[in-house]
């Protein structure tokens, strides 16, 4: 084994169904082959680690409230392509049980079950008003860029 | 000291490595895991991953077809 750890941080910032997993594959995957991994969940990425995984109205006044029931969490992420409202990612989540790969939910789980670091923008929870028991327990802290650089220091880091 | 199986043919990147991993963490310091496998991927790297986590890959042998099974000491 290296003296060095391995790491990977990356940047949270779509709440979209295919790019989330992309997010979540690449983080479980990397935290199995050793890495230390961290995610930066900002704006529509910040739908992927709300407790409510459906629609709920989520916020802080009436107006983050609507914006929060019309972004919705994990189980309602919209796919970036052939989303045919909320239609695709049901295609898509059945295509991949058919096709014995793992669902965005399996890949949030084996991410957490991996001790990947999951972290929450405080700005973008601000403009939103969401607050971090919004969110949820795995999330570890909230954070502003500043931090951020400094968790990701030497290591790689990805925006998505 | 125990052996395990675990069987991760019928899986994909990345719950390949993510279930030998959260199975070898599940296992005893001394376990032995036995992996089987298939060629590609999985055979590149599952062995090579364990070794840099500081497991002890014991053998890796052909079972039949494209399976292969990896024996890992923990």
């Amino acid at each position: 084994m290296s003296d060095e750890k391995k790491k990977l941080s990356l940047i949270a910032f779509s709440g979209d169904f295919d790019k989330l997993t992309a997010v979540f594959t690449l983080a479980s995957g990397a935290a199995a082959v050793g890495y230390e991994v961290n995610i930066f969940f900002t704006f529509w990425g910040l739908d992927a680690i709300k407790q409510k995984k459906g629609r709920s109205f989520v916020g802080g006044n009436l107006l983050t409230k609507i914006f929060g029931f019309m972004m919705g969490g994990l189980h309602v992420a919209p796919t970036s392509r052939f989303n045919f409202c909320g239609l695709g990612p049901r295609i898509f989540r059945k295509l991949m049980k058919k096709n014995n790969v793992a669902t965005l939910e399996e890949l949030v789980e084996a991410s957490t079950a991996l001790g990947v670091n999951l972290y929450a923008c405080e700005m973008a929870m601000h403009v939103l008003g969401l607050k971090q028991s919004d969110f949820i327990h795995e999330v570890k802290d909230t954070l502003g860029v500043a931090t951020f650089l400094e968790i990701s220091e030497g290591g790689r880091t990805m925006f998505i | 000291m125990a052996t395990h199986t675990l069987d991760i043919t019928k899986e994909h990147c990345p719950m390949t490595f993510v279930k030998t991993k959260l199975k070898l963490a599940q296992i005893s310091d001394g376990d032995i895991l036995e992996v089987l496998l298939t060629e590609g991927e999985p055979l590149n790297n599952v062995p090579k991953s364990a070794t840099e986590q500081g497991f002890k890959v014991l053998g890796i042998e052909h079972v039949s077809g494209n399976i292969h099974k990896v024996t890992i000491e923990k």
